[in-house]
């Protein structure tokens, strides 16, 4: 059973637009699942190579534009930006990994911010270019109705979860954990450390790529403030994997359920609405207190919690 | 170069020189946080926004001059950051996680909280203080009347620089003067060293962060009278005081000083001769040029101080 969770989750989720759920719910869930990529990717970088990036919206938002711009540029639809954006956001990756992978630990994680930052300005600047402020709106939606959407997403989520899993698993994952627990340590077992943080910051930044391209075709339109945003992408990434589990397979898709909801719910509370940052921040800091290792990470530690309240076996 | 070129050179680099000095003291504060705890404090812009709204709430109800509020907001800040540190940075630097980056993590958290707090309470509108000196200013033709070039200055402007280097000048003492400040230091060369020495390494780390906290309150004053704000204006100043310590050389607090004013001479010049969208750009462009050719900072070039590696 256990072995097979994955198989059976999936084969679930292919089932789910049978059941003729509503348009929102729908959106809902493609949101759940595309935070749920985004979250993977970041686990790779961040969880498992212990390089915490603050700038994923870079990459993400590399991604969307790749997509926009095939389609305002060259007029070939948005699609074409899955295998073109490997090479855009691969090049990039590699650029911004020149630059910040000189730094460690937290500075790496500022270095990275500051990226996130530039892209935006730049974006928002080169008006030739990108269309500046204005964005780019794609006039055809491929489909009204949202299924194809879903089977597309999903797809991307199933080959990503296995990705990761593969590599976490193969020599270069050990790799990365080796790196996280002691750099210096793993530099001195002979692992070229800068090489393989920039492996892990490629493969990283490619798949965070991908839910930006997939974002572009979905919403239909994308401008700098939306796909190069700080609070509402990069931040919420983390909190995706933070509120998850940090280092485990499974905890980006908890987290990204946990927070796409929690972002619906608090929004729907008239009053509220405005305050979802303060809630936002404040279960940051409860978890990284409380459960340091997000939900899964510290599962147990959850489980005795509740345990304490029922009788002792 | 035509007498007109000229002035405008020299009025941006006047103005690049003020604005540094600003600049410098924001970074002087993430720089001792830096330098004694090792965390980044990325909650620092907000720490500075919670300056500027209180300036503004005294300046708009009591008719309190920004300048004046400086008194009342940095032991405010002060308080709030020993608050911080003590509640919630502390017990997260002993709790074990995989990622040694939670503490900064937690910072983030902070800021997202404050800057939220403050829309919910303010609104997320542009406020200013109409101080009534606000577009006075001085003219080098009316002291000098055959001078070659006019030049400008701005009162607000020289006066909050004139404020951030007494408030430099005041840490230079309080840090190389006063027994807490020796300790503060020792903390932040050799933790371990201090501690034997009879350093209550604890207390310093509180301090320090109610310190830092406090400068970049009273920087926020300054800043009040010739900017204006915002909730969201945190951000901004964070990663300003980040390039700027990366600049300068990280923990070092005269590489602060240093960075700061080429950050703010190179911001005024993109405005100028690029545009003004472009600045921040500028901005960025420094921190990549600095982290490819001097990673070490302006403290590697200076070689007058070192904190461990």
């Amino acid at each position: 059973m256990k072995k097979h969770i994955t198989y059976i989750v999936l084969g679930l989720l292919a089932l789910v637009p049978l059941l003729g759920l509503s348009s929102y719910m729908m959106h809902i869930l493609i949101l759940v699942i595309m935070w749920s990529v985004i979250g993977m990717a970041w686990n790779l970088l961040s969880g498992y190579c212990g390089q915490v990036s603050f700038g994923h919206a870079a990459f993400f938002g590399v991604g969307a534009y790749t997509a926009g711009m095939l389609y305002s540029k060259l007029g070939i639809s948005g699609w074409w930006g899955f295998p073109a954006s490997v090479v855009v956001v691969a090049v990039f990756a590699l650029g911004i990994g020149y630059i910040c992978l000189r730094l460690r630990g937290p500075y790496f994680a500022l270095a990275t911010l500051a990226m996130g930052v530039i892209f935006r300005i730049v974006a928002e600047n080169l008006v030739g270019v990108t269309g500046g402020d204005l964005g780019i709106m794609l006039r055809e939606r491929t489909w009204i109705d949202k299924t194809w959407y879903f089977y597309i997403i999903l797809l991307v989520a199933a080959v990503t979860y296995y990705l990761v899993r593969k590599i976490i698993e193969s020599k270069l994952g050990y790799y990365f954990v080796a790196i996280r627990e002691d750099q210096d340590a793993a530099e001195s077992l002979g692992i070229n450390t800068t090489k393989y943080k920039t492996i892990a910051l490629i493969l990283s930044a490619v798949i965070t790529g991908f839910a930006g391209v997939f974002y572009t075709n979905y919403m239909g339109y994308i401008d700098p403030k939306v796909v190069f945003a700080l609070h509402d992408i990069s931040i919420i990434t983390i909190m995706v994997v933070m509120v998850g589990g940090v280092a485990t397979y499974w905890g980006p898709v908890v987290g990204a359920i946990i927070m796409v909801l929690l972002a619906e719910i608090i929004r729907s509370i008239p009053k509220l609405g405005t305050a979802h940052h303060t809630l936002f921040g404040v279960l940051l800091i409860v978890i990284i207190i409380f459960l340091p290792n997000g939900i899964v990470g510290d599962f147990s530690k959850l489980k005795r919690l509740f345990g304490m309240r029922s009788p002792a076996p | 170069m035509t007498a007109i070129q000229t002035e405008v050179l020299l009025q941006t680099l006047i103005s690049g020189v003020l604005l540094g000095g600003l600049y410098a003291l924001i970074a002087l504060g993430m720089t001792i946080i830096m330098g004694v705890m090792k965390i980044i404090n990325l909650a620092h812009g907000e720490l500075m926004m919670v300056g500027m709204y209180i300036a503004f709430v005294l300046f708009s109800w009591l008719h309190i001059d920004p300048y004046l509020s400086v008194f009342i907001a940095a032991p405010f800040l002060f308080l709030l950051g020993i608050g911080l540190q003590k509640y919630l940075i502390n017990p997260v630097m002993k709790v074990d996680s995989i990622l040694p980056e939670n503490q900064v993590i937690l910072t983030v958290g902070i800021g997202m909280v404050l800057a939220n707090l403050a829309t919910i309470i303010f609104q997320s509108d542009y406020r200013q203080t109409p101080v009534s000196y606000g577009t006075k200013a001085w003219y080098l033709r009316d002291y000098w009347k055959d001078s070659p070039v006019d030049i400008s200055l701005s009162m607000p402007w020289t006066v909050s620089f004139t404020m951030a280097l007494l408030i430099t000048a005041g840490l230079w003492f309080f840090l190389t003067k006063t027994d807490m400040g020796k300790s503060i230091r020792a903390t932040a060369q050799d933790l371990d060293a201090a501690l034997l020495m009879g350093v209550n390494v604890e207390r310093m780390r509180v301090v320090t962060f109610g310190l830092g906290s406090a400068l970049v309150g009273a920087a926020g004053c300054l800043f009040i009278p010739i900017y204006y704000i915002y909730p969201d204006i945190g951000g901004q100043f964070t990663l300003i005081s980040f390039v700027i310590t990366i600049l300068g050389g990280l923990g070092s607090t005269v590489g602060a000083i240093i960075g700061g004013l080429i950050l703010g001479l190179f911001e005024s010049l993109t405005a100028t001769y690029v545009g003004m969208g472009w600045a921040p750009v500028g901005r960025f462009v420094i921190f990549v040029a600095a982290l490819i050719f001097i990673p070490g900072g302006v403290a590697s070039l200076l070689r007058s101080r070192k904190f461990g590696k």
